[in-house]
């Protein structure tokens, strides 16, 4: 079987940081919609990701997509005690930053949106970058992400006595560990397999 | 085939049931089941597809390498060690030592943030490297190394290098998500450490600095 690679040569991707809404262009082919076997379905979560090209390249490995999907979820919408969602979505949002991931920036600044309601500090984190200065504790999640987001791993016992010193508890760290832990899957993921294409012109992934 | 550890972030980071840590993991009990489940899904997968264990094992020593956590980089080399040839053990961590390097880096798409772009190592395995490990496996190792280093760099053109080296859609898929499951897990073990670490400091609690010096008794730090 010969396999190709999608290019999308009309597509003008965006260059630089937003909080609009983006559409993104698998590289390579999605699984069809009209094969997938229940064991996709189960690995697509929601039944609604079958529309989303992105989801549908990763059913291809359905059970690492599946586990990926419940990771994701329960760090983010598991929110009956620790990190704030704003705050979770403002530690994707810094690691997104760091590692130029312009899609993934774009979806959870808008989240860190719209649960905060501080649309033009996610502004400035977007077009100042990860040493932006904002308030203490949103500098200790921004710094703590961005330095867990380094490769070699560098983050250690220094980076979480800053979020301790801007009045983080344990369970509050360790969903700022989970949150920019997971978007360093993500990013990954987003950056290598496709492209962002500008607002209003595709549908999201 | 040994048998699969339960909860491999715990055996990385030295947490014991019943232990502050545990609970406050235990917080987040669907995260920690399916890191768990990620991890059996691609290390012990039930549908392995065409990557083979082996390929699977020598680009997860390859990554965690990068990295330079010794706890997680052992893990992994340990268990290539049993499926690997020495030959193929060497080569790897030679092409560790060749291949590392500060991330991420990389550029942007023209315009503003041009001004950002950081310029870095574009990473090829050495002519005799890749005649012993094969050009598939090559190809998966320069394409890890794009992805744990400088992702944003990524283009079609390096999709393309990995179906020529012999990796399908699918395969190119799974090595992804390997790939980029490892970059996750190394870092929930990396801050977790880090959390174990700070207590270890404080010294006010003992159920803390006992994982800590327990970790360090077993060499694991």
């Amino acid at each position: 079987m010969t396999e190709t690679t999608l290019s999308h040569p009309d597509n003008r991707e965006p260059a630089a940081f937003t909080q609009d809404e983006l559409g993104w262009l698998p590289w390579l082919e999605p699984f069809p919609v009209e094969e997938l076997t229940e064991r996709h379905w189960a690995g697509l979560v929601d039944a609604s990701r079958a529309k989303s090209p992105y989801f549908l390249l990763l059913a291809r490995d359905p059970d690492v997509l599946q586990a990926r999907t419940k990771t994701d979820k329960d760090i983010f919408y598991n929110t009956s005690n620790g990190l704030p969602r704003a705050e979770r979505e403002l530690a994707a949002t810094a690691t997104s930053r760091a590692n130029g991931c312009i899609f993934c920036a774009s979806v959870h600044s808008r989240f860190a949106t719209q649960y905060s309601k501080r649309r033009a500090d996610l502004q400035r984190l977007l077009d100042e970058g990860i040493d932006v200065d904002i308030d203490p504790r949103w500098n200790a999640i921004v710094a703590a992400s961005a330095t867990l987001t380094k490769t070699p791993i560098s983050f250690g016992v220094e980076q979480v006595d800053a979020l301790r010193e801007a009045g983080l508890d344990d369970l509050e760290i360790v969903d700022v560990v989970n949150g920019a832990a997971f978007f360093n899957w993500a990013n990954r993921l987003m950056l290598s397999l496709g492209e962002p294409t500008p607002p209003g012109k595709t549908q999201p992934a | 085939m040994s048998a699969i550890i339960p909860d491999v972030i715990d055996h990385l980071v030295g947490i014991r049931p019943g232990s502050s840590l545990d609970r406050l993991r235990d917080q987040r009990p669907q995260a920690r089941e399916n890191a768990q489940k990620s991890y059996v899904a691609l290390f012990h997968p039930e549908f392995p597809g065409d990557v083979t264990a082996l390929e699977r094992y020598a680009v997860a020593a390859f990554v965690a390498g990068l990295h330079q956590q010794p706890y997680v980089t052992n893990f992994y080399a340990a268990a290539l060690q049993k499926l690997a040839s020495a030959e193929i053990v060497d080569a790897i961590d030679a092409e560790i030592a060749r291949s590392s390097a500060k991330g991420p880096y990389g550029r942007y798409p023209q315009g503003p943030l041009t001004v950002e772009d950081e310029e870095g190592l574009d990473y090829e395995v050495s002519p005799d490297h890749r005649d012993r490990l094969g050009s598939r496996l090559a190809a998966a190792l320069q394409h890890a190394h794009l992805l744990v280093l400088h992702p944003r760099d990524a283009s079609p053109a390096s999709l393309q290098k990995l179906l020529d080296a012999g990796w399908s859609t699918t395969d190119i898929v799974t090595l992804s998500q390997l790939v980029s499951f490892l970059s996750f897990q190394i870092r929930v073990v990396a801050g977790l450490r880090a959390l174990v670490g700070a207590f270890a400091v404080e010294s006010t609690d003992a159920d803390f600095v006992q994982i800590f010096t327990g970790a360090l008794a077993s060499g694991a730090v």
